[in-house]
């Protein structure tokens, strides 16, 4: 499952993970930053966690459930989480912004209400070269305060 | 990374074959070490063994004053778990401070021990918490498991199962982390029993060890001071760009010290 979508793709045993949802399936949304598991462009789900889809092979997600970032809205309405990353310029050349927005969101799974350390903490695995951490930990705050509201 | 063939077992018992037959089969956890391994081709399996399709082996159980944690247990899993929390809370600390959040998400403890990383954290808690490792044919003591420079005891194609930890009257592990990767620039645990102390130091060595002098002056009198004046040899230390092998000594001491205070002593 992609996005709440079945989707098949043949390829060979060592094509990664972020290789084939890019180059199979067309969702480029995910980034290839690093390629060595540091900097976190390519983060996806795979069964609701946050994972290194460069460090994951393609076929060990055959069966599970795993969402990109072309997943998150709902048609053309944003979710708060990227909103907030919007309205609190949470991105600046927006490289890493897939990959921290999925990272956001399983952070607010584990840590509905996080504080800034709690969000900086987090971010361990998520490098942003224009170095705009003051506006990303900002702009989580408020995707988590927003989605918080947005539960009731 | 090189071609290979990829396998997807159901039990324990059809990923042990698999690994016994093939030549350089290689068996695959949570991958955050053998795939980065891979993708630079220093290592070239003929064949993958992945694990992530057998069942039960991801289970964190309490039995009286033991906890047990499946080898594919992810470190997530270890950090959170209400049994570790509450039983073993050094554990559950340093399961929640391997790597960044995606790693702990996948990475197992039994891919860690198996890979034997000497600046990996697991092995220490498994030194000073006299863990047993159970495989598919056997129960080893955690002594007698790490062997050298990511080398173990284990047989060829022999797979962890689970580990189990005794549970102390008090433990903490403290460590230097390398700011860019996590891993250990030296850590320490200590951990103490109803008359037995015991400190493990992982980071310094070619693979974790335990430091009996140290632990003879705890279980005289369980406090930092106790460790004064007690050093260990820096022979064999890593000398890498990270630290020299006199500092990883001194860090080792001071990192006991504090270890030793914040379990209470």
């Amino acid at each position: 499952m992609l996005n709440g979508e079945t989707v098949r793709a043949e390829v060979e045993a060592r094509t990664l993970l972020v290789e084939m949802l890019r180059v199979a399936l067309g969702k480029t949304g995910t980034h290839v930053g690093c390629d060595t598991s540091q900097c976190g462009a390519c983060v996806v789900h795979v069964d609701g966690r946050s994972i290194k889809s460069c460090t994951m092979l393609a076929v060990q997600i055959e069966g599970r459930e795993v969402t990109t970032i072309e997943g998150v809205a709902k048609g053309d309405e944003l979710h708060p989480m990227q909103a907030a990353f919007r309205e609190h310029h949470g991105l600046q050349c927006g490289f890493c912004t897939p990959g921290m927005i999925m990272s956001a969101l399983d952070l607010v799974r584990v840590d509905p209400d996080p504080d800034d350390k709690a969000i900086r903490r987090w971010l361990d695995g998520n490098l942003c070269r224009c170095t705009g951490y003051q506006n990303i930990v900002r702009a989580i705050r408020a995707g988590a305060a927003a989605m918080r509201d947005r539960q009731g | 990374m090189y071609e290979f063939e990829y396998h997807r077992p159901q039990t324990v018992n059809e990923a042990a074959a698999l690994l016994a037959d093939r030549e350089e089969a290689r068996a695959l956890a949570g991958g955050m070490t053998l795939i980065p391994t891979m993708k630079l081709r220093l290592a070239q399996p003929t064949d993958l063994v992945d694990l992530g399709a057998i069942d039960g082996l991801d289970r964190v159980e309490r039995h009286d004053d033991v906890v047990e944690v499946g080898a594919l247990a992810r470190h997530a899993d270890v950090a959170a778990n209400t049994a570790m929390t509450g039983s073993i809370p050094a554990l559950a600390r340093l399961a929640g401070a391997i790597g960044d959040p995606q790693v702990r998400n996948c990475g197992s403890l039994g891919g860690s021990i198996a890979n034997a990383d000497p600046a990996a954290d697991y092995p220490a808690a498994l030194l000073a918490l006299d863990a047993t490792i159970v495989t598919d044919r056997r129960e080893i003591r955690a002594d007698e498991f790490f062997t050298g420079l990511f080398e173990t005891s284990l047989e060829r194609g022999e797979l962890i199962v689970a580990v189990r930890f005794r549970t102390p009257d008090t433990a903490h592990y403290v460590k230097f982390r390398n700011p860019a990767s996590g891993y250990a620039i030296a850590g320490v645990f200590v951990a103490k029993f109803p008359g037995q102390v015991r400190v493990a130091v992982t980071g310094a060595g070619p693979c974790a060890f335990r430091v009996p002098d140290m632990e003879s002056a705890l279980q005289a009198r369980f406090s930092p001071a106790a460790l004064n004046g007690i050093s260990v040899d820096a022979g064999n230390f890593a000398n890498d760009l990270h630290a020299d092998a006199a500092y990883r000594a001194h860090l080792v001491g001071v990192l006991a010290r504090r270890a030793v205070e914040k379990a209470g002593g």
